[in-house]
């Protein structure tokens, strides 16, 4: 008889396992963490029953660790039910409380024990639902994170969209501060954008990045250098007063770079450099 | 061994870079261009980099040197066609091939050279 089966009596566990079920769904809706509202009875049940026969494909493994081999099956599960929780709007203590209140019901099932075995089997059920729950929390976590990163990967690409303003023209209007990891997606959506148009003209419009650093310069100075290698030109238009004079301060010069305070005015030299310009419409009586 | 191919449109030469250029195809090509320009008298070089997925640094002075040869011998060199990827890869190597003059595509750099030129 080896260790985990004579501190943690599995047959009689198993023997009791539709009443520790019972007990634990009960145990769930009396501590008000069943959730009703975010979980059918069905769902419940379902999540329960899974839960306690990966519990015993990992107690027959010998081992009562439950990140070592033979509790795959836990883990694949407790992933599955933590992140669906998590998705429908469980908090973390709740879906951690889910896996804590299954210890009581396991606890009541060994009564019949001899007192000696039956405060060994206590101790080591309870390390076991510990260490689960710690799991459970962790993955809890792993999927709140992933949907941060997910999020904020959309951000970067909602936040860089690239325009045509004209045939040739293309407009880059961005918003928001500029690290390195920003300014190469803009690079790279507008040195894509360039090719996929044939436009000869990009305007970088700056007007909603709240502060230009030495940092940020270089970065627009690489993207317009980038773009002229490919044979486009770049203007930057939207530098506000107070931008101007902190770039002056930091001693930043934009070389053979094409400034204008406003979009409107690159747009303007955009359409000059192409052969077009804007003209007003003639009334009739000037005619 | 490999040449590049050197077409002659008008007074123009077009040069059109394969996308796995050897360095030894490189330098062949640095030859010929020189010996073309003369021969032909032509005083605008477009060389089509659209092919090249991937630069070093070696290909990105190759470019650098070429133009600086062609103006030697009174003739001026476009890029033309680089790929995004290639264009942000030279910046970042810091070959920024200042004084060459670009185009999108060889049908724009014409375009440009016959406005310039009155054609």
């Amino acid at each position: 008889m080896t260790l985990s089966q004579y501190v943690i009596p599995i047959p009689v566990l198993r023997a009791h396992r539709d009443a520790i079920l019972e007990r634990w769904i009960a145990e769930q809706k009396r501590e008000g963490i069943a959730r009703p509202d975010l979980l059918s009875d069905a769902d419940l049940g379902r999540e329960c029953s899974e839960f306690m026969s990966a519990l015993f494909a990992g107690l027959d493994s010998d081992s009562t660790d439950p990140r070592g081999p033979g509790w795959e099956q836990m883990r694949a599960g407790l992933r599955g039910i933590t992140l669906s929780r998590g998705r429908v709007g469980f908090g973390p203590s709740e879906t951690m409380r889910f896996v804590l209140t299954v210890k009581e019901p396991l606890f009541s099932s060994l009564d019949e024990l001899e007192p000696a075995q039956h405060v060994q089997a206590i101790l080591e059920i309870n390390r076991l639902v510990d260490r689960l729950s710690l799991m459970t929390s962790e993955i809890y976590q792993q999927g709140r994170e992933e949907i941060i990163q997910r999020q904020q990967q959309e951000m970067l690409e909602l936040s860089t969209p690239v325009v045509k303003l004209w045939d040739g023209v293309l407009a880059l209007p961005l918003i928001g501060t500029l690290d390195s990891e920003r300014t190469q997606v803009v690079m790279e959506t507008l040195l894509q954008a360039i090719v996929e148009t044939g436009s000869t003209i990009a305007i970088i419009d700056i007007t909603g990045v709240p502060t230009v650093d030495t940092k940020v310069a270089q970065h627009l100075i690489q993207t317009v250098s980038a773009a002229r290698l490919m044979g486009a030109d770049c203007l930057i238009s939207g530098i506000r007063p107070q931008i101007a004079q902190t770039i002056i301060h930091l001693g930043i010069t934009l070389p053979d770079v094409v400034t204008k305070a406003t979009l409107a005015d690159a747009f303007i030299t955009a359409l000059g450099r192409i052969g077009q310009q804007v003209v007003a419409k003639r009334t009739d009586q000037e005619r | 061994m490999d040449r590049v191919p050197i077409i002659k449109i008008d007074k123009y030469l077009i040069a059109t870079i394969p996308p796995d250029i050897k360095d030894s195809v490189a330098i062949a090509l640095h030859e010929d261009l020189g010996a073309k320009i003369v021969a032909s008298r032509a005083r605008l070089v477009l060389v089509d980099i659209s092919a090249l997925q991937i630069v070093d640094s070696f290909i990105g002075r190759m470019i650098g040197d070429i133009s600086g040869m062609a103006r030697l011998l009174d003739a001026e060199v476009m890029v033309v066609g680089m790929q995004p990827a290639v264009a942000m890869t030279l910046v970042e190597l810091g070959l920024t091939l200042t004084g060459v003059r670009t185009a999108l595509n060889v049908e724009a750099a014409l375009a440009m050279a016959r406005l310039r030129d009155h054609i």
